[in-house]
């Protein structure tokens, strides 16, 4: 084993051990790929078997090669999704701080008022879809309402808990020192709830675009739409089943991109001093 | 640098009968005398329940008495206190420099206006290196360390302890007495220290506030008369012993009235 030559004071639970972060560090990415690219190859040789019409499942080839023909029209679609779910992820960000920071402020205005974000989170939003967009004129005021009303509990919900979890003796201390509220906030608080914040934005970007999706496809059975579910029902009526299969590859492919973006987010803002985000050397 | 007679420093605050019940019937604190001088280092020694932390939240402003008065020489004023506590209660998303600034900070002073004021402070508990260190990079020590630098850096009338070293190990903990004495030499800053360890409460007070539980309540008063600066060698001193001896006696008496 090189290791073995390069650093001979290694023993042989340490090798291990190395060899173990190696098998960590390499499986982490390599086994995912592995898999996907059987999982591919499986799909490809079900469809060849058993000689499955291309609009019933079309084969893999296929479907990218529909994603690389329609990718102007499938492009445009995902930009104005990604633009109704970064929108809704803003306006749940800047409602759900604001009113934990209320509910923080004011035991009143929790207990009046929480019991109504807990109902607004668990009812679905399928069924509120369809009157919102009776009652709401603008498309794209709708699609955002259905985006904004399942994104913003999470944030809601874990400011709260972040806010309401800064260290007593601290708070103790802001007393003795005779902080103002807003010091206390602002120096304590905030940045005491800012992983918990963190956490359900992480959850909230995922929601969001799961409500601009779900809205689209309301909206779009009304006549509106051009977003991607949109798309995805139009090629479902025109049995289009590789265009469907390539929007929802763009929808899926974006949803991960926006976890990770916030989970880079997330470690750049951490990175330095919360125990998530630090990395340990041993 | 020996201490001046009591009576010619100043007075900073006095506790007259000072009672604090809880719901009424349970008592945590009952009828505590205390005065404090500047420049006095207080322990209150005693068991778990005698009141000692009690005694500190009420002087901190923390909690209200039920019975009898704290009175500040003078009045209060803005820069009367200075905590420590168990913990070493950092921010852990700001710097050392940063959590050192925070007293000043709260009154609205900016850090480039008090810089000098936390260097010193932090030169004088020995981490004017780690000035941008975050607190998880250091070790129990040196947070605690950092810990008496903010309390210290306004130079408040008055330093409250509570348990303070509790939580570290020995050798750190002779360590940390040690500067805290030689800090109390150089800033002559008056504190206020609870403890349940009879030889650190001997090593560092020139008063010991030995208290009782159930009712919490002051039982003796042990003075330690040895001068400052005092180091290893009063640790491993006759005197030294004699005193561990008397308050030792003081604090089983406390314990055995309670067992």
């Amino acid at each position: 084993m090189s290791i073995a030559e390069n650093q001979p004071l290694y023993d042989a639970d340490d090798l291990k051990r190395l060899r173990a972060a190696r098998f960590e560090r390499f499986g982490r990415w390599l086994l995912p790929v592995v898999v996907l690219i059987a999982a591919i190859w499986l799909w490809d040789r079900v469809v060849v078997w058993n000689e499955i019409p291309h609009f019933i499942l079309p084969r893999p080839g296929l479907v990218l090669q529909t994603l690389i023909s329609d990718w102007p029209m499938l492009f445009s679609a995902l930009m104005i999704t990604l633009q109704i779910t970064m929108m809704a992820l803003a306006v749940a960000v800047i409602g759900g701080v604001g009113l934990a920071v209320l509910f923080t402020q004011s035991r009143l205005v929790e207990m009046s008022f929480y019991p109504y974000a807990v109902i607004m989170q668990v009812t679905p939003v399928v069924a509120i879809a369809p009157l919102i967009f009776i009652y709401v004129d603008s498309r794209t005021a709708g699609l955002l309402l259905c985006a904004w009303l399942v994104a913003f509990f999470p944030v809601l919900a874990n400011t709260t808990l972040g806010l309401n979890s800064a260290d007593h003796n601290l708070r103790d201390l802001f007393r003795i020192y005779g902080a103002s509220r807003w010091q206390t906030l602002r120096y304590l608080r905030l940045p005491s709830a800012l992983p918990y914040f963190l956490g359900g934005l992480r959850i909230a970007g995922g929601l969001a675009l799961i409500g601009a999706v779900v809205a689209e496809y309301v909206a779009g059975t009304g006549g509106h739409g051009s977003g991607l579910a949109f798309r995805i029902l139009e090629a479902g009526y025109r049995l289009n089943i590789p265009r469907m299969f390539a929007a929802l590859i763009l929808i899926a492919l974006t949803g991960v991109i926006i976890f990770a973006g916030l989970s880079f987010l997330s470690h750049m803002l951490l990175r330095k001093w919360h125990e998530s985000a630090v990395k340990r050397e041993t | 640098m020996t201490p001046a007679p009591m009576g010619q420093r100043p007075r900073v605050l006095d506790m007259n009968r000072v009672t604090k019940t809880f719901n009424g019937d349970v008592v945590a604190l009952r009828d505590m005398d205390l005065s404090v001088n500047s420049g006095d280092f207080i322990s209150l020694l005693g068991p778990s329940g005698c009141g000692k932390s009690t005694a500190l939240r009420l002087i901190a402003g923390l909690s209200t008495t039920s019975g009898g008065r704290i009175t500040w020489a003078g009045g209060q004023s803005e820069n009367d206190l200075g905590v420590v506590f168990q913990e070493p209660t950092l921010m852990p998303w700001a710097t050392v420099a940063q959590n050192v600034w925070l007293p000043f900070r709260l009154k609205g002073k900016s850090y480039a206006s008090v810089k000098d004021e936390i260097l010193e402070a932090l030169r004088l508990v020995g981490l004017e290196k780690f000035l941008d260190a975050y607190p998880r990079e250091l070790s129990g020590g040196m947070k605690m360390r950092v810990s008496i630098a903010r309390a210290m850096v306004t130079k408040p009338r008055l330093i409250l302890m509570d348990e303070p070293f509790a939580a570290l190990d020995e050798i750190t903990r002779f360590r940390l007495n040690n500067d805290l004495l030689t800090l109390k030499a150089r800033i002559g800053c008056t504190v206020i220290f609870v403890t349940h360890s009879v030889f650190e409460s001997v090593f560092l007070s020139d008063r010991i506030v030995v208290m009782a539980a159930r009712p919490g309540r002051v039982i003796r008063e042990v003075r330690v008369d040895a001068p400052y600066p005092r180091s290893e060698e009063f640790r491993t001193s006759a005197d030294y012993a004699a005193l561990c001896r008397d308050a030792s006696d003081a604090l089983r008496e406390a314990m055995g009235e309670t067992a």
